[in-house]
């Protein structure tokens, strides 16, 4: 059972960077959106896991993004951040429910599931592009470029979602 | 002793987080600085063997179109060539040469960003060095800053840290190419003096300051021009002949006698 987690996790990993950097990454909608569907790792990686192995193989996860995509650190430390904001927003979210042992995200509404996903995604680009533009006279652009690429980025991982999601039984 | 353990234990994914977010940080701040990091950067061999299967792959779909640019372009040489005035022996010297050419191909290109880095499919096996510059038939692109092996990452004109030397054609006043980062078609020329009489349209061409490129490589049209603050120098608006989200054959030029310029250089200032 472990190993068969281990073994999707990383098959998720490989793919996620592989989509992001040769598919996403060109998009390059309207000049400027390049959505960052590789958020999706986080929002599928199990709950009840080693919280430090999670913070360890999201930063490593960004920093793949960030080799391929010549941005020094930005992915990294982005990703980084919400991996470690995850618990927090969770319990924001779902409440007492997390505290179930049975607690599943496929379990939960759909409601719930979209806020999750949408607080992910937009901590994630507030802290991306507030590092790549790294000045407070360019606010509005930093504002405009966190709302509209988390707009694409959260329609495309809703439509990847639905695409891969686990059956229900 | 034992408290602090304990505080270690209690907070170990807090302090797990903030060396993470410091080492991120410190790459970060440095990139905002500094040039790209000499190891952190998509020339290295796995990346650079991701992109080059993808561009193999992709390569093939435009291949109409880029054949019908090379073609323009030997059109164009052989029109210089044919109409020369003057048939003297053309002297294969190499003490005459002062620039080498070679070819690649572009297998990564990113526009969207605030630092935008190109990848070639040429690196240090093909003789290219740091500081070689990048251009196609229609203009510049940009400066070699890493190179591997097999690749190199080339900093492209629409990049923050930017700086080329730049002058208005058939004139001697010359200026910075840099890029506010506002938008992919246009570049801004600085530091040309209010004196100087400007039309829009004119052409911007590269400078002979410049020991990377040759003197007199197109760059762009004046768009738009502007006084800046201090009202005594223009900033122009400069609309490129490349289109930036388009270039995939390039030539990257290698000036033999930039080593020389940068020495003497350095020992005047040493002098002083």
């Amino acid at each position: 059972m472990i190993s068969n987690y281990f073994f999707i996790n990383f098959i998720r990993f490989v793919l996620l960077v592989l989509v992001q950097v040769l598919v996403f990454n060109r998009l390059n909608f309207f000049g400027f959106i390049n959505p960052m569907v590789y958020i999706l790792f986080l929002y599928w990686y199990p709950i009840k896991e080693n919280r430090a192995a999670f913070i360890g193989l999201s930063f490593l996860l960004g920093l793949s993004i960030d080799f391929f995509s010549d941005t020094m650190a930005l992915h990294a430390a982005s990703t980084t951040t919400i991996a470690y904001l995850r618990p927090a927003i969770m319990r924001f979210i779902f409440g007492v429910n997390l505290e179930f042992q049975s607690f599943k995200l496929s379990n939960s509404t759909k409601a719930q599931q979209f806020t999750f996903l949408t607080l992910l995604i937009v901590v994630h680009h507030f802290v991306f592009f507030t590092l790549e533009v790294f000045s407070l006279i360019n606010i509005l652009l930093i504002l405009k470029k966190v709302l509209i690429i988390s707009l694409a980025t959260l329609i495309l991982c809703l439509l990847f979602g639905t695409l891969f999601s686990v059956k229900k039984e | 002793m034992q408290q602090i353990i304990n505080f270690l234990i209690r907070y170990k994914h807090f302090l797990l987080y903030i060396l993470l977010m410091l080492i991120s940080l410190g790459f970060t701040i440095q990139s905002h600085s500094f040039h790209q990091s000499k190891f952190f950067n998509s020339a290295n061999w796995l990346t650079g063997n991701i992109y080059n299967t993808s561009f193999n792959i992709s390569t093939y779909f435009d291949l109409d179109t880029e054949n019908e640019k090379l073609v323009k372009e030997n059109k164009r040489l052989r029109h210089l060539l044919f109409n020369k005035k003057n048939e003297t022996q053309i002297v294969l010297d190499t003490a005459n040469i002062r620039y080498t050419i070679s070819s690649g191909q572009i297998i990564k290109n990113s526009y969207a960003d605030q630092r935008n880095y190109l990848t070639i499919n040429k690196g240090k096996k093909d003789s290219i060095k740091q500081d070689m510059g990048v251009i196609t038939n229609k203009g510049i692109i940009g400066i070699v800053e890493n190179t591997s092996g097999k690749f190199a990452t080339v900093q492209s004109i629409l990049n923050e840290h930017s700086n080329i030397n730049a002058k208005i054609k058939n004139t001697n006043h010359f200026g910075s190419l840099v890029w506010n980062t506002k938008s992919y078609t246009t570049v801004q020329l600085i530091d040309i003096p209010k004196l100087v009489p400007l039309h829009i349209g004119d052409t911007i061409v590269t400078g002979a300051m410049s020991s990377i490129f040759p003197e007199n490589i197109p760059i762009g049209t004046i768009k738009k021009f502007d006084l800046d603050r201090s009202e005594n120098f223009y900033t122009i608006d400069v609309s490129l002949f490349n289109d930036m989200t388009n270039v995939k054959n390039v030539y990257i030029v290698n000036s033999l006698d930039r080593e020389e310029i940068l020495e003497l250089e350095s020992e005047t200032i040493n002098n002083d």
